[in-house]
């Protein structure tokens, strides 16, 4: 990780996100995808244009970490979940809610939050 | 079309060996290959070497000359890299280039130098497999990805963990008999059930160890092999590739890896057979759930029918299509850039006969090697079998 460049659109969409302003990249055949993007991988559209990230998802899958690489060793036991919002799927860190409560199913919002060892930025999801 | 012959196999024993350099890792398994082989070292035109983490266990780039150096050959040397399927991309690339003539004697292998960082730096390292801006910065790592698969997998079709405890403990039993595993004992399904926690719902005996350790393989033309009367009597008859999204966010499916079913179905056109003319597979289960899904994308099984196999004892050394008699990576271990010619390596050893296992065989004609890069966005499929 690079403490000076930014990751260009990854950290422009986490701004937005964390502005309440959250965005995914559509395709004409209505995939959606999350920036960088150039083309739909499913359909080789180029015509990309962004779309306002639905404020709900619903939890697809889920796990409690345990065991963390260092970058995560103050974070854990953390769960990291994939929600699924519609067009577009997003992987994040599920907050607010305790382990045992977690379902696939339930419905999430998308936020930014800090890493607890690190203070990077990272997508989160908390119940609604 | 001709059919490259496997003219001998070399293998470091796989295990915690934090002090060997990568370069003395290689060194043994790809001599003890040449040796194995019976080839005139001078005949070897080429290295196809996998490695994965090298960068970041030695701060070690641009391996392959330095492996061929190791094993004394002055030949144009290539790293493939394809996270842990580094090595079958390799097996595959040698095989492309026998058959089309360019070549008649080529040495594959890998190597993987991980204890030397310990587990919380062996576990950073693996996971740049995955999308580091999506999955990495969301607290990814391969435990919790395949966790995630996992998870998917039971709520579509049910299952449990205790049904992922059975792979566990059938190649724990397999790798008794593996003098090369790391892990060489035999466990039961409460041990698998008790043990901590990794990523839930897979813990501490669902994943593989970290592993040192080094394979090495001799492929020659079948012409070469004829006209130096070479032993060598398993042929790879068929190779396939797949790929898949990086991210699993980005899949069509979590609980199935159509790159290895893309894969297979090139393997098995390739070859001119299908998932029924199997006799014995070595797969991919880097986890428990890994062997589950590497079934089912191999034919093997349908869908939703792969997690049952283990606990009925079909995929046993005793059962009707015996996989992972090597012991998987789960007892014999898992070092990223030798595992996909150690596959290619027990899988010709037990067509050849003369193994362990010569009694539960019945005389087996056909293997399949699976080998999965991260969570399987890269496959690669080989089918051996015996030809002379």
């Amino acid at each position: 990780m690079n403490d000076t460049a930014r990751d260009g659109a990854y950290d422009d969409l986490l701004d937005a996100v964390a502005a309440g302003e959250g965005y995914y990249l559509e395709c004409e055949n209505g995939h959606g995808w999350l920036p960088p993007r150039r083309i739909c991988p499913e359909c080789r559209g180029r015509e990309l244009v962004e779309a306002p990230l639905p404020a709900a998802g619903e939890v697809e899958t889920y796990t409690t970490v345990s065991v963390p690489t260092p970058a995560f060793s103050e974070d854990a036991p953390y769960t990291t979940a994939i929600a699924d919002f519609g067009p577009v799927s997003v992987t994040g860190l599920l907050r607010g809610v305790d382990p045992d409560d977690i379902e696939v199913g339930m419905s999430v919002g998308v936020d930014v939050g800090e890493r607890e060892t690190t203070g990077d930025r990272a997508v989160v999801f908390r119940p609604r | 079309m001709s059919q490259p012959r496997v003219a001998g196999a070399g293998l470091t024993q796989f295990g915690e060996h934090p002090e060997r350099t990568g370069r003395d890792l290689f060194a043994e398994a790809g001599l003890a290959a040449l040796d194995d082989a019976g080839v005139d070292a001078g005949d070897v035109e080429a290295l196809f070497y996998g490695n994965f983490m090298g960068e970041l266990a030695e701060h070690q780039g641009h391996q392959a000359p330095l492996m061929a150096e190791a094993v004394g050959l002055d030949v144009p040397a290539t790293r493939f890299e394809a996270a842990c399927a580094s090595s079958g991309a390799a097996v595959r690339e040698a095989v492309k280039t026998l058959r089309s003539g360019e070549a008649d004697v080529i040495l594959v292998g890998g190597a993987e130098r991980m204890t030397n960082i310990g587990t919380a730096g062996a576990t950073d390292a693996l996971s740049i497999a995955a999308d580091d801006l999506y999955e990495i910065r969301a607290g990814m790592t391969f435990p919790a990805a395949y966790a995630l698969m996992a998870r998917a997998y039971f709520r579509e079709y049910g299952g449990s963990r205790e049904d992922l405890a059975h792979v566990a403990v059938k190649n724990h039993d397999h790798g008794l008999e593996n003098e090369y595993a790391q892990l060489r004992r035999e466990i039961t399904v409460a041990d698998a059930l008790e043990a901590p926690m990794v990523a839930e719902p897979l813990g501490l005996y669902d994943a593989c160890p970290i592993t040192d350790g080094a394979s090495a393989a001799v492929l020659t033309s079948a012409e070469y092999a004829a006209d130096h009367d070479l032993d060598a009597p398993v042929a790879v008859t068929g190779t396939g590739q797949g790929g898949d999204r990086m991210a699993l966010q980005d899949r069509e499916h979590l609980l199935k890896t159509p790159a290895a079913a893309d894969a297979a179905a090139e393997a098995y056109a390739d070859a001119g057979i299908g998932p029924e003319d199997v006799d014995l597979a070595e797969v991919h289960d880097c986890f428990t759930i890994a062997e589950v899904l590497a079934i089912e994308s191999l034919g093997l099984y349908e869908d939703g029918e792969g997690i049952a196999a283990a606990r009925d004892g079909e995929t046993h050394a005793s059962g009707d299509v015996p996989v992972n008699l090597s012991g998987g990576l789960k007892s014999k271990g898992h070092p990223v850039g030798a595992t996909g010619v150690a596959q290619i390596a027990s899988t010709a050893k037990y067509l050849a006969g003369g193994s362990a296992w010569d009694d539960e065989l019945d005389d087996p004609q056909v293997g399949v090697a699976h080998n999965a890069g991260g969570t399987v966005a890269s496959a690669t499929v080989h089918v051996l079998e015996v030809v002379a």
